[in-house]
This record gives C-alpha cells, structure tokens and sequence, in this order.
C-alpha cells in the first residue's frame, strides 16, 4: 500500500498547492515594492492596507529624480559591466591554462584559489579599504571593480568548463601551427562560450547587488550605486515609504529583466561552479 | 575529470610553462593584489593597535580583550551561531523538499518554480530588505495587519523594536534571500541521480522513502556537502541586511560578528581590532566546514 505513495494524487495535489502558496509569497514582495511606489502617501499609510492601488500617482518617482538617481544607475550598470568583462576575459584564460597545461606550480595556485574561496569574503574588507586609499582609489568606481575581478570564483568555473575540451583539438591546432594565443581565440573560446555566458550574468548579479563593498569603498553622493542610494534615502526619510519603495523598483526591475532574459546559463553556471574540482 | 586518468607528464616543457604563466598573469594580478595581499595585512594588523592615529605592535592583546573583556562581541557570537544553526538545516531541508517536489515537473514547470524563488536573490538584499522592514512596520506594516485581521494577535507588535522578535525577522528575511541557489544546485542534482536504478528498486517494491534514503540520497551527497559549506559561510557573513534593518539593534540583540566587525572598524575605527575579529570569525568558518566535510565524508561509506 504505501509503494503507492510516491503516486498518490492527493500526496502530489497537496504539494503542489503549497508550492503555489509559496510562490506566491515569494513574488509578494516584489508586488508590494511594484504597487508601493505608485500609491500615494495618503494610501500607503492607512492603517488597513490596500491590495490594489487605486489612485496611480508617479508622484514617488519624481521625487525619487530629484536625488541624481541616473546617475546611481549608471554607477551601478558602469560597475556590473566593467567587473563583467574583465572577470570572464582574466578568468577565461587562467581557468583554460590551469585545466588543459602541465606546469611547475600549477597545484599550489589552484590550490590557493580554492582555500581562499572558502574564507569569509568581507573579512578582507578593511585592509581592502586602506588598500584603495593607498591606491588613490578610494571612493572610485574602480575600488569595487578591482577586487571583484580577484575573486577566484571565475577561474574556478571556467576551470571546470575548460576541462571538457578535448585535449586532441589543442594538439591539432597546434600542428596546424596555431600559436597560444591563436590556439585559445579560435579553438577554447568558443568551446566555453556557455561557461563566459554562465560567468558573465553571475559577476553582473552578484557586483549589482554587493551592497557591503559598495558600502565600504564609495561615499560622496555621486558615487552612489543603486544599492547605497536606496539605502541613504532609507536612512534620511525612513518612513517616506513610497519614495524608498520606488528607489527599490528602480534598482531591482533592470536586475530582474536581465536576470529573466538569461537565466538559462544562469542556472548552468551555479550548477557548474557546485561540481567538485 | 578526464585529464586525471591521462599520466601528468614529468618534465615540463619550459616554452609551454611560460605561456602557461603568461595566461594566468592578469587574473594572478587581481587575486594577489586584492585577496591574498588585504588576508595577510588582515592578519598581520591584528596584531597591532590599529586605528586614525596609532599604529603599534601589541601582540596578543586585541584577541585578549575579545575574549576576555568584550560583551557585545560574546552577544555578537551567540546570534550569529544562532543564526547558523537555525537557518543551515532550514534552508538545505527545504531547499531538498522544493527541488524534490518541482524536479520531475515538465520543464517549464520546473524553470517556473525555479525562477520564483530564485527572485529575492536577483532582487538584491537592498530592495529586498526594505520592502520588508515596511511589511514589518508597527503601524503601516502588513504583518500587523494580517495577523490582527487573522485573530492571531491583539496588539500591533514592533516586530523589529523587540529584542525577542527581531533576530528572527532577520532569519526569515535571510531564509527567503538563501534558497533559491539551493534549489537550482539540488533540482540539477536530482536529476543526475540514476534513473535506472530508482525504476529497479521500484520493481522490487522499495517505498518512496526508501528510495530516497537509499538512492538518491547518497547520489546527491555531495551537492548537499556543497550547499551546507556556502550556506554556513553565508549565514556567518550575514551583514547586509542587519545594518539596513536594526543596525544590531535593540540592545544588540540582532548584531552579529560581521556587523560588530564593521562597527568597531568604520564607526569606532578600531582596524586593528575588528580585523583580529575577521581572522576569528574565519577560524570558525574554517571548523564549521572541516566538521561538514567529516561528518559528511563518513556518512557516505
């Protein structure tokens, strides 16, 4: 009797009535932040709330554009694509050496990158911090930027993508008389394309939303990201709600679309990163 | 995988390890300069009295006065403890029960499912944590709301002005922003997990739990591993939504190493100090996971 449990429709109905139930909570949020900044102030602090909004006021936003809010935007974008682009190139090439090269050292330094993978990422925040005054770099974009390309995540995955070339089409293309660089333009570039794909939209998420080192390495106002902008609206007006919920659809609708419109390497890419090496 | 079972060749050709080392030049720039480089010096200062105007060699000293004289620090380390330890099995058991539920889902189903609760992580903590701390709003809030209309409680409650009830809006709020890669890592898993051999047990009568204790949960084993590592590493870390939220407070019952590391650096710029608390907080990172890897390790004999 119970060998039947694992097709019982009543079993398999109730779980898919709470997975319904959680999705829904989970997308609340995201309605709550949506429908939040188009209420008026009236709205949002009756004492019972409304589900719907009634009066649709762009009220919010324009006060939101009142704070150099494009500018944010722009930091965060100009932050995401740079730390993108220079994250998938540096780890592209070192991951493929340290995946299909024999060398002296080669051990050590993949073994490096993994320990320090495991170790507390903010705890490096503070020399990080002195690091970038040292460098004259302190409240620049490029004090976030830089320690984002450092972080070993990326050769570790494109380590693990790089392991499924096979090794003859190097050999081939170096009889051919490729050289190095022309061998790892035309022969592993577009074997591990998934993997810069996979790569790319993980370091733009992930450098969008690290609120902490953005925190930590910019301060004057036009600095701001999206992030630290929401959060200094949130700590100057914190019950202005209308106006901190339209600061939250502005940092969180262009990450979702793009999010959603590749979220197919997204998922390869934290599957990848997960395999053992 | 496959270049292991090929014999590592003895000698190395010298023309092949330069190129080698050419192509790992950029990336070893970044990870010496901005990883390994600010490790040491955190190491290094928090040896020293470290703040605006003093830089001095004092040995032991800073981690004598954690232990020994620092009470928000040992308040500090209880919270975040438990926060790990009620938020890690949380988060892997039903991250396990989503991904078994939705994983034999037809393929947009599942991506579906996938993607909903993947959405607070895209989202980012900042968005995330502020539409939060409105729901949670005494007076405005719609958690006082709901639960009044419901008959639950009787008075509006400061979900987060309460010493009792703050630390696990935070554990609530983490939990929705934590298993969404969880899911993604699993459902992949299941799905890797042998069919033939689930379809054999089945033939021979194996309940569903069974084959789930016997079969797939060896299988994804080490996925679990994984998940329970960077979920403990997250836990332990979790900062973000503490300073938007409580700023550690009421009476530091939400303040965690993390946050009380930034505290003592960036309000009371202590460097040295916070800096001795990092390297603590990374050796009990460090215990937490060997102890995962072992017990781990020998479940699986």
């Amino acid at each position: 009797m119970e060998k039947k449990t694992g097709n019982n429709p009543i079993y398999k109905g109730i779980s898919i009535i709470i997975l319904v139930i959680l999705a829904v909570l989970f997308i609340f949020p995201i309605y709550w932040i949506l429908t939040g900044s188009l209420k008026t102030a009236a709205d949002i602090n009756r004492a019972v709330p409304q589900w719907f909004p009634t009066n649709i006021t762009l009220d919010n936003y324009i006060r939101l554009f009142k704070n150099p809010a494009f500018q944010w935007l722009f930091n965060s974008v100009f932050i995401s694509i740079v730390a993108m682009i220079l994250t998938c190139i540096t780890a592209a090439m070192a991951g493929y050496v340290l995946a299909k090269k024999r060398f002296p050292g080669r051990t050590i330094i993949f073994g490096l990158l993994v320990c320090a993978m495991a170790l507390p990422k903010q705890v490096i925040l503070i020399p990080l911090l002195k690091e970038m005054s040292f460098l004259h770099l302190h409240n620049t974009l490029w004090a976030v930027i830089l320690p984002t390309i450092g972080w070993p995540f990326g050769v570790f995955l494109m380590k693990q993508f790089s392991e499924n070339i096979p090794t003859e089409m190097l050999e081939a293309a170096k009889i051919d008389g490729a050289g190095e660089i022309k061998t790892f333009t035309s022969v592993v570039f577009p074997m591990v394309k998934p993997g810069i794909g996979a790569l790319a939209i993980f370091t733009f998420i992930s450098s969008w939303n690290d609120y902490f080192m953005q925190l930590i390495m910019l301060n004057s106002r036009d600095k701001l990201t999206i992030s630290l902008g929401i959060a200094k609206l949130q700590s100057e007006m914190s019950s202005d709600f209308g106006l901190i919920m339209a600061g939250a659809a502005l940092a969180a609708i262009p990450i979702i679309t793009i999010f959603l419109m590749f979220q197919k390497y997204f998922t390869q890419g934290i599957t990848m990163g997960a395999v053992k090496g | 995988m496959l270049t292991k079972t090929k014999r590592a060749k003895r000698i190395f050709n010298r023309e092949e390890t330069i190129s080698a080392y050419l192509f790992l030049l950029p990336a070893l720039i970044f990870f010496v300069g901005f990883v390994i480089v600010p490790m040491i010096l955190c190491l290094v200062t928090s040896f020293f009295n470290y703040t605006m105007t003093d830089f001095k060699f004092v040995g032991f000293q800073n981690y004598v006065e954690i232990f020994t004289k620092d009470k928000v620090f040992r308040k500090s380390l209880v919270n975040t403890i438990l926060i790990v330890i009620v938020s890690v099995p949380a988060v892997t058991v039903f991250s396990l029960w989503v991904s078994s539920a939705i994983y034999r889902l037809r393929g947009p189903v599942c991506s579906f499912f996938r993607c909903v609760f993947y959405l607070p992580v895209v989202t980012g903590t900042v968005a995330v944590t502020v539409v939060w701390k409105w729901m949670f709003n005494q007076y405005t809030g719609l958690f006082n709301y709901v639960l009044q209309a419901g008959g639950i409680i009787d008075q509006k409650i400061s979900w987060l002005g309460n010493e009792k009830t703050a630390i696990w809006c935070i554990i609530l709020i983490l939990f929705t922003t934590s298993i969404g890669q969880r899911i993604v890592l699993y459902v992949s898993a299941l799905g890797n997990v042998d069919a033939s051999l689930i379809e054999a047990a089945e033939v021979d009568g194996a309940t569903k739990f069974q084959v789930f204790w016997k079969i797939k949960w060896p299988q994804i084993m080490p996925t679990t591993l994984y998940i329970l590592v960077i979920t403990t590493i997250n836990s332990f870390q979790c900062y973000a939504l503490i300073q938007l939220l409580t700023s550690g407070g009421p009476n530091n019952s939400t303040s965690t190493i993390m946050y009380y590391i930034y505290y003592e650096a960036f309000k009371l710029y202590r460097y040295g100090y916070g800096n001795a608390m990092g390297v603590i907080l990374a050796i009990i990172i460090a215990i937490f996971s060997a102890i995962q890897f072992k017990v781990a390790g020998s479940s699986r004999d």
